[in-house]
């Protein structure tokens, strides 16, 4: 069977999706538990916060690439089965939490210690003075930095590929293997993730420009 | 299922982790030398007033930061031979390693140039320097001391991210892992190792690093 330009872009285009929903899935996990850890890390309880600290450093601190053989090798141990796709969206997910947590602690940090004692002054608990007055301010810084992240978290789904998951390394790989046109395969492969990842970037870009005029 | 952590299994293979861990620092300390090399030129570039080489460079930095490390190294090492550029392994990782960091150390450079006061500059030409001894004695120095800690950050992501270059067959500290688990399918056990010396190697790079910038940057460093 032949293989035309066409018929490579178009299977490079079909696994694109893949790669979005990766991403989307390790994004909305990756916030939720990384809101939630935010909410420990910059809690009362010391303990509790230098443990998410420990959480934070060990992810930044090793290949992401080991950490999805961990989860893909490890998870079964404990009797799990996991296909490449659940091990890849499961260790994206804590992956994206630690990074998320440490970006988001940074716009916590930048609100000024009055506005703590502000609420706290109105009488607000730990929680509704988090939901009222602190997160709603820290969210605006939050937001430049979190969509560059999102670029790295595009970049970083490409490892699931490794584990066998049909993203769009994993596709190119085989379609090099079918039609020996390796530079035009990776070239595509390239300009589809710089098409995913430049305008994130810019947006980045623009928000953090617009947030520094205020 | 009651399952045995065995790491004993692992104790024969030091020799083999040692040979993996001088690989993998070798090709950062590589990657580190020319990609900040890259990145002093790349920063001077977008300095001057040649619009194009401004462009060019530009454009090599969105290119880099915004497609995957792995993607990089592919076509590197698979797409390149097939337009008469061919590499082995080893030199195809360190090229896409030197190439990845060249791009984020342009951008960390030229933001500690931009942080240099104008009066620095200023002060250099009322001396009657030259513009490029303005740029290597009085700017630069400056602006490495401003940005060593991003340099020093960047550094340890590229050793983490060189992992990947197991997957072209570079006998690094990963691709021992893979060596390994595969004769004694002690999978988990394997790469938990392996994960650790990678802890252990950012935590000792980033204090090493950072010590031996303070004896560097002495009294520059704000």
């Amino acid at each position: 069977m032949e293989f035309t330009t066409w018929d490579i872009a178009r299977n490079l285009l079909l696994a694109a999706p893949l790669t979005l929903l990766l991403s989307a899935i390790a994004f909305a996990g990756g916030g939720l538990v990384g809101l939630l850890l935010l909410v420990v890390r910059i809690g009362p309880c010391k303990w509790a916060s230098n443990c998410v600290m420990l959480y934070v450093e060990l992810f930044q601190s090793t290949p992401l690439l080991l950490q999805l053989f961990l989860v893909y090798f490890g998870l079964p141990m404990l009797g799990i089965e996991v296909s490449a796709w659940v091990a890849a969206s499961v260790c994206l997910t804590l992956y994206a939490s630690a990074y998320l947590t440490d970006i988001w602690r940074g716009s916590v940090d930048a609100i000024p210690r009055g506005q703590w004692d502000g609420s706290a002054s109105l009488g607000l608990h730990y929680i509704s003075q988090l939901r009222l007055v602190i997160l709603p301010q820290a969210t605006r810084m939050a937001i430049p930095p979190t969509v560059g992240f999102l670029v790295q978290l595009v970049k970083s789904t490409a490892l699931a590929s490794i584990l066998g998951y049909h993203e769009l390394v994993r596709t190119a790989q085989i379609l090099t293997n079918a039609t020996f046109q390796p530079f035009l395969i990776f070239g595509l492969v390239a300009l589809i993730y710089f098409a995913i990842c430049y305008p994130l970037t810019s947006l980045s870009r623009d928000l953090e420009r617009r947030l520094a005029q205020k | 299922m009651a399952f045995q952590l065995d790491f004993g299994a692992l104790l024969q293979y030091l020799g083999l982790f040692l040979e993996g861990t001088a690989v993998t620092l070798g090709l950062t300390a590589v990657a580190s030398f020319l990609g900040i090399s890259i990145g002093i030129a790349g920063a001077a570039a977008l300095r001057t007033r040649c619009a194009a080489c401004r462009n060019l460079v530009k454009t090599y930095v969105e290119l880099i930061r915004n497609t995957p490390f792995i993607v990089q190294m592919f076509f590197i090492f698979f797409g390149l031979p097939s337009i008469g550029f061919r590499l082995t392994a080893l030199q195809a990782a360190a090229l896409a390693m030197t190439i990845n960091l060249a791009a984020y150390a342009i951008e960390i450079i030229r933001a500690g140039l931009e942080a240099v006061p104008a009066g620095q500059a200023e002060a250099g030409r009322s001396m009657g320097l030259r513009p490029a001894l303005i740029f290597i004695l009085i700017l630069l120095p400056q602006a490495f001391a401003n940005v060593y800690p991003a340099l020093v950050g960047q550094i340890t992501i590229t050793m983490l991210e060189s992992a990947v270059v197991s997957q072209i067959a570079v006998v690094d500290l990963t691709h021992v892992a893979d060596f390994i688990q595969s004769r004694n399918f002690r999978s988990f056990e394997t790469y938990l190792v392996i994960t650790i010396i990678y802890l252990v190697l950012a935590v000792m790079m980033r204090r090493l690093l950072a010590h031996a910038g303070r004896g560097l940057f002495a009294g520059r460093a704000r």
